[in-house]
């Protein structure tokens, strides 16, 4: 969680109250806040209650970092459809069915032997929803905004990926309405894998470009 | 303006701890799902946009901004919007007790049927351009040195900065007019920046740092 520095007690107070049970504990100061605002929203008729539970319900059920995996998978299988992510990302992944809010101007970049891409949102959170859903905890803390910039290469071994000296890393950082999804390199080992097969193998770190993939079959079984 | 939210190169906020990825929840608490979804339902009565919404959260006190998680932040972002656009008033959200009658909005509340296509929709941020991109690919530039007072998007870290445009990639709203209403369309450029060029001799020689800059935000390099 972040920025929680005792500067304010009431967020103290509401970590003690983390788990909320709806019936019947005492409500954190912020969980009351927000019960508060949305009672007044519904009572005044801005806001209707079953909109605010499909909003959840898609970003819990459809839109997440699955529809990322399956664009990359494609992409490593279907030639003609990366060269046309890389001419127009947003309509190739219209084809696919993702597109629409912080997603209407897609880019992708490709990572390769010699170059690394990782994505961050310096000045809040923009990160591509429509493929890869809302944004992990880390992506909007100050920890990784502020870092990934300044030293990308000690924020990328805090997630367990150790680059050689001479792969060059490109940072992204998306401070206008553009949104990147990295293309990571098609792990070793792969080639007779189906295209479901093979987004199964995609995490979404891999898509901000915190991770790299690790080699399929049989390295997977070793003793790390 | 150069407010707590621009954090790029900023130094004591500690290693990253990510979650495992296959274990970390969507929300952590149910509160933070309800946020998500007021903010956005919210939005859709059409009183701000995107921009306004920003500069409603990093115009916190660095302060709360900096003691508040993420979904609080965007909590006291909705209710400063909320309360400007005289929506509900200060002793409403305390209480959730409904005072004054509704106001009435731009658009109507946002049904759950219709959820589904609004997010598929998205609102699309280019306009047509009202000239020709004054900057071409592989072109020199140094970005500007302003410190607004109004939003902007300009980071800190780039200001002053020599880099070279990578991309040309089309006119779109202006956020720094747009948080006050005004759209006027610009030109957006990805400008490339070397890592010492904005972090100095002790940055990795061959990184890269971008950013997509608004053509008022650039110069030719002399």
């Amino acid at each position: 969680m972040t920025g929680h520095n005792g500067l304010m007690p009431a967020d103290d107070h509401e970590h003690e109250h983390e788990h909320e049970h709806e019936d019947h504990s005492e409500l954190s100061a912020i969980a009351a806040r927000v019960r508060a605002l949305e009672s007044v929203l519904i009572d005044k008729g801005y806001v209707d209650p079953g909109a605010l539970d499909a909003i959840i319900e898609t970003y819990q059920h459809e839109i997440g970092p699955r529809n990322g995996a399956r664009v990359v998978a494609r992409a490593w299988t279907d030639p003609d459809y990366l060269e046309r992510l890389r001419s127009d990302a947003t309509a190739a992944l219209a084809e696919l069915g993702y597109g629409g809010r912080q997603g209407e101007h897609m880019v992708v970049v490709e990572n390769t032997d010699d170059i690394h891409h990782v994505v961050v949102c310096t000045l809040c959170s923009c990160y591509p929803w429509p493929v890869l859903g809302l944004p992990p905890v880390w992506y909007k803390s100050p920890a990784y905004r502020s870092r990934v910039v300044i030293d990308p290469r000690t924020v990328l071994a805090e997630f367990g990926t150790e680059l050689a000296d001479d792969v060059q890393v490109r940072v992204w950082d998306s401070t206008a309405e553009l949104r990147y999804l990295v293309i990571p390199q098609r792990p070793a080992g792969t080639d007779g894998l189906t295209e479901d097969q093979l987004a199964a193998l995609v995490t979404r770190n891999s898509m901000i470009g915190t991770e790299v993939l690790a080699p399929a079959g049989p390295a997977e079984t070793e003793p790390s | 303006m150069n407010g707590p939210h621009d954090v790029g190169g900023q130094r004591g906020f500690g290693a990253v701890a990510p979650e495992p990825e296959q274990r970390e929840p969507l929300f952590h608490a149910p509160w933070e799902a309800r946020m998500l979804a007021l903010t956005l339902a919210a939005g859709a009565l059409g009183h701000w946009n995107i921009d306004r919404s920003r500069h409603a959260r990093e115009s916190l006190p660095p302060a709360i901004y900096y003691g508040s998680s993420y979904y609080e932040i965007w909590r006291r972002g909705l209710e400063t919007l909320l309360a400007d656009a005289g929506l509900v008033s200060a002793d409403e959200l305390m209480t959730g007790q409904t005072v004054g009658a509704p106001a009435l909005t731009n658009r109507p509340a946002l049904q759950a049927a219709h959820v589904v296509p609004m997010l598929a929709a998205g609102s699309p941020y280019t306009r047509e351009p009202p000239a020709p991109a004054r900057f071409a690919q592989g072109q020199r530039v140094r970005a500007i040195n302003d410190h607004p007072t109004g939003h902007t998007r300009l980071p800190r870290y780039a200001r002053g900065r020599l880099g070279t445009i990578a991309a040309v990639r089309g006119c779109f709203v202006f956020p720094d007019t747009n948080a006050t209403g005004d759209p006027d369309p610009q030109w957006c450029y990805t400008v490339v920046f070397d890592a010492t060029e904005l972090w100095g001799r002790g940055a990795d020689p061959r990184s890269t740092v971008s950013i997509d800059a608004f053509e008022p935000y650039l110069d030719p390099a002399a």
